[in-house]
């Protein structure tokens, strides 16, 4: 916006179009290519426009807590609602955070509406269970046993040996293998965390036991000797047999609607692979922890999860350890189930007493931090209702993007005749810079789909719409600048020239208001405002962008043309017509150019 | 066009020009009218929330034989609440019912399907909760404050701080007329409308920056002559960039006049109607007011200033002087060898 140093980068300008309008050649040439490429040939749209369901959903402060919407939280459920969400079968369904207290979860059309509805707003379910049996996810399969060696004696002999050494070791080397395995659990500032201590030592004596059975796939339901008096009923070992976790429906089935004090079988991910559990009835609730964080403990070096528990909790969780630590493996994991998934099962080898406890083990920083949060919320860290549920069937969105379309291309067509009848010759520039924005905002638009998940709405349908004008606007500006130096008397190249810096300047004033405006309404808003915020915004910049590699560079080549320059009177640019001064004064006018050009900097 | 090429040389000359400084009084007078009557509309009439504040559920189906008015009853059977049903260019009808919550609207939605004989998946539904649009109003309201205050700001800095309070009165002026419109016919307030209102907030502003522009280069060096007054040379500039401003306005107007008319045409007051209709209008109150209230407002601030005074008294001086002379020294017109006069910010370095 500053003027620009007298003479200097007109001239830079006027010397090499040749270089501007390469650069946005290959810019639409590497955007189109990448558009291919990507095989994202057309804007993803949005759910108003695809058919599909979208609820806004809001949360809700509640008293006592006034600094519970926060953005860690907002994050936690999201990624709650999305597991469950997908957990559904639905594919591509997506859930983000929007402004600072909503969450929009958009769900592609071919779904359950109400049923996605339901998952949606209620409050997750989080449980402490005891483990009654595990096994690997899949079903015992006969593949399995072919393929059991190198994991399987890879992470099962250092285990053994761990058990003898300092138990700062089996952590480390079970980080490759999947965390839940080398879990343990402890009182924290307990005085035995390094030397092999009896507890320690017992902890990962027992976990050595499920470790095959665990990684090597290989036999699974032998080492998942079900104590009859623990496991309630015949049929939960039948089915807990036919589960295959790597199913995603069974998965997500499996868990489901079992009522906190009946045992279940659930499914879990265990480092890369799925497991599968029989739990006993819930003993501790997701209310009973107070806060749960994940941590570095700077003496080991590792990262291990925190837990405080309520007074009535650590009650409950004292009882429940005491009674785990005396079992043997696997029973003496209890396992932390979410939404009937097992997110963690640590292994108790005490009765963990005064309301602490950590979870140690195999954590990397995102996987403790996430188990911490999880915890730390019990569930949904936030409740939330629901706002606004839009669902729209694929045929009339595809209607509305008709008329949207429509309405486009004939609010492009009012402009352009506009533009020809009122800039003739002149036009035609204004028009390919038109059509030069518009191929580059669609494949933008096309290949923010694939990048940052931008769906074309029909408020971002509109935003485009409104845009063409926005762009046309600054074509205008230059134009009557580049006129009224030609009504000065001068020929179109100078004209051309000295027009630019003046119009570039309001050019980018202007543009800079409305690009505020967009990115101020992008900001504060929610849900399909945004959209349409969004789209202004980007048509906003490029319009600068055309402007100064297109349009610009384009009236300096044309202005070398005899067109032009002869100002045909079709060429919009006539001086006899745009009411130039008689050639008299102009070479008056030229005789003395210096404070002129003085002035123009 | 030929003619308003000529009109655009002939403004551009100065040679014909609507005293728009000189007249401003009427104009905001005019103004002040209209900014009353809106308040007087917001106040008696109140504005026409749509459901999005008052939480209700609009459902619009496929093409259907039933009639309207037997939509209308099966939807007010079935939610127990009032309905109001339009025929939709599609064919299809648009049920909007008012006070349903979003988990009661469930069931009307499959009472409505039985009812118009289409399946249930075939129904679209809006549903909103009451404090939807209130968020949404909310945060409008929140964006504005912010914006305005940003834009404030960059305006003090990009031009000078009367022409910023000027803008901020003229953006004021529009969303109180467009405000005022929707209150006097009725129009519903969905969050599309507000959607088109802030929009306008930056298009209000972009017209109005195009003459701050053309006034900013006009009065620079404004001091070093004595030619023209600052409300003079105001004028000048804003018909000097008249031409340019009725065209930018014109192009801005036709994209959305294409989608009012498209999305009033096609698909009865969706989205696309309520943004478009309350651009229309936020855009034409935003090209006058950026005309005949914010440019006459800078000239009323700036005309405060020492300076400026002592330049006015200055000029009137030498054209007192120069009248006793018998001489015509005012610049209106090409005079003599003087035809500098007409290009704006020229007129100092030409002075001999």
């Amino acid at each position: 916006m500053a003027a620009p140093k007298k003479g200097r980068r007109p001239t830079g300008a006027q010397g090499r179009p040749g270089r501007a309008l390469a650069i946005i050649l290959i810019a639409m040439v590497a955007l189109t290519a990448g558009m291919f490429l990507s095989k994202q040939t057309t804007p993803r749209l949005g759910i108003d426009l695809a058919g599909g369901t979208s609820i806004t959903l809001k949360a809700k402060s509640e008293p006592g807590k006034p600094d519970a919407i926060n953005e860690t939280n907002m994050n936690t459920a999201v990624g709650i609602i999305e597991r469950r969400v997908n957990g559904l079968g639905v594919s591509e369904a997506e859930v983000q955070t929007q402004g600072r207290d909503h969450i929009i979860v958009n769900i592609p059309k071919g779904t359950n509406e109400q049923q996605a509805r339901e998952q949606v707003g209620t409050t997750a379910q989080l449980y402490f269970r005891p483990v009654l049996a595990f096994a690997d996810g899949a079903p015992a399969a006969p593949e399995g046993a072919q393929s059991p060696s190198p994991s399987a004696s890879g992470s099962g002999a250092p285990k053994a040996e761990d058990g003898k050494s300092p138990s700062a070791t089996p952590s480390s080397s079970a980080t490759s293998q999947g965390r839940a395995l080398s879990e343990a659990l402890k009182a924290p500032n307990a005085p035995t965390p390094t030397p092999s201590g009896g507890e320690s030592k017992k902890a990962d004596d027992n976990k050595a036991a499920p470790t095959p059975s665990g990684s090597a796939s290989g036999a699974p339901s032998p080492s998942t000797p079900p104590t009859g008096e623990d496991t309630a009923a015949a049929g939960l070992q039948e089915a807990f047999a036919k589960l295959d976790c790597t199913n995603e429906e069974q998965r997500a089935a499996a868990g489901k609607g079992v009522k906190p004090e009946d045992p279940m079988i659930a499914c879990g991910q265990r480092g890369a692979a799925w497991g599968k559990w029989i739990l006993g009835p819930a003993q501790v609730d997701g209310k009973d922890v107070k806060d749960a964080k994940g941590i570095i403990d700077p003496q080991r070096g590792m990262w291990i999860v925190t837990m405080q528990f309520t007074d009535n909790g650590a009650d409950k969780f004292a009882k429940i350890t005491g009674e785990l630590a005396t079992k043997q493996a696997p029973q003496n994991q209890f396992a932390i189930v979410l939404d009937g998934q097992v997110i963690s099962d640590p292994s108790v080898s005490q009765a963990l007493t005064g309301g602490n406890a950590e979870i140690s083990g195999g954590f990397t920083q995102q996987s403790a931090q996430d188990l911490g949060n999880m915890l730390s919320y019990g569930a949904l860290p936030l409740s939330f209702s629901e706002d606004s549920v839009t669902t729209v069937t694929a045929a009339l969105g595809g209607e509305q993007l008709k008329a949207g379309l429509i309405a486009g291309a004939i609010g492009l067509l009012l402009v352009v005749i506009y533009l020809l009848v009122y800039y003739r010759g002149l036009a035609f520039v204004a028009i390919i810079s038109l059509l030069v924005s518009a191929i580059l905002t669609y494949t933008i638009m096309a290949l923010l789909g694939k990048g940052i998940g931008f769906a074309l709405n029909l408020p971002a349908v509109c935003g485009a719409i409104v845009a063409i004008g926005i762009t046309a606007d600054s074509f205008i500006v230059y134009f009557e600048r580049i006129r009224d130096e030609i009504r000065e008397g001068r020929t179109l190249r100078p004209a051309v020239e000295r027009a630019w810096p003046r119009a570039r300047r309001t050019i980018l004033v202007s543009d800079f208001v409305s690009f505020l405006a967009a990115a101020v309404l992008f900001i504060v808003t929610v849900g399909k405002v945004q959209g349409f915020a969004f789209t202004l915004g980007l048509t906003t910049l490029l319009d600068v962008v055309v402007v100064f590699l297109f349009t610009k560079p384009i009236m300096t080549l044309l202005a070398r043309t005899k067109f032009f320059a002869s100002g045909h009177p079709w060429s919009g640019l006539d001086p006899k017509r745009l009411g130039a001064k008689p050639p008299l004064r102009r070479s008056r006018r030229t005789a003395a150019p210096a404070p002129v050009d003085a002035k123009e900097a | 066009m030929s003619k308003l090429g000529d009109l655009g040389a002939r403004l551009y000359r100065g040679e014909v020009g609507y005293d728009f400084v000189g007249k401003r009084f009427i104009w905001y007078g005019v103004s002040i009218l209209i900014t009353i009557t809106a308040i007087a509309a917001l106040a008696v009439q109140g504005l026409n929330m749509g459901i999005e504040f008052k939480g209700g559920a609009v459902f619009t189906t496929p093409k259907t034989a039933v009639s309207v008015a037997k939509a209308t009853e099966d939807a007010e059977k079935a939610s127990g609440h009032d309905a109001i049903v339009q025929e939709l260019g599609t064919g299809g009808l648009r049920i909007q019912i008012s006070g349903l919550d979003t988990d009661t609207a469930t069931t009307v939605k499959k009472q409505l399907a039985t009812d118009l004989k289409v399946t249930e998946a075939d129904i679209n539904a809006d549903l909103v909760g009451p404090s939807w649009g209130e968020q949404i109003a909310n945060k409008a309201w929140t964006g504005l404050g912010i914006f305005m205050v940003l834009v404030v700001i960059y305006l003090a800095i990009a031009f000078e701080w009367r022409m910023a309070v000027a803008a901020l009165i003229a953006l004021i002026h529009d969303l109180t007329i467009t405000v005022g419109i929707y209150s006097l016919v009725g129009f519903e307030v969905t969050p599309g409308t507000v959607i088109g209102l802030l929009t306008i907030l930056g298009y209000s502003l972009y017209d109005t920056v195009v003459v701050f522009d053309g006034l900013k280069e006009g009065s620079k060096d404004i001091t070093k002559q004595t030619r023209f007054t600052y409300s003079e040379i105001a004028n000048r500039s804003i018909n000097g960039t008249l031409v340019r401003s009725i065209n930018t306005t014109v192009v801005a107007l036709l994209p959305v006049a294409a989608l009012l008319f498209i999305g009033g045409g096609l698909l009865d007051a969706g989205m696309l109607n309520d943004i478009s209709l309350s651009l229309f209008v936020g855009l034409a109150a935003g090209a006058y007011s950026s005309i005949f209230i914010a440019t006459p407002l800078v000239v009323d601030l700036k005309e405060r200033e020492p300076a400026m005074k002592a330049l006015k008294k200055r000029v009137l001086a030498k054209r007192a002087a120069a009248a006793a002379k018998g001489e015509s020294a005012d610049g209106e017109g090409p005079v003599g060898d003087e035809p500098q006069v007409v290009a704006q910010g020229r007129q100092p370095g030409r002075r001999p």
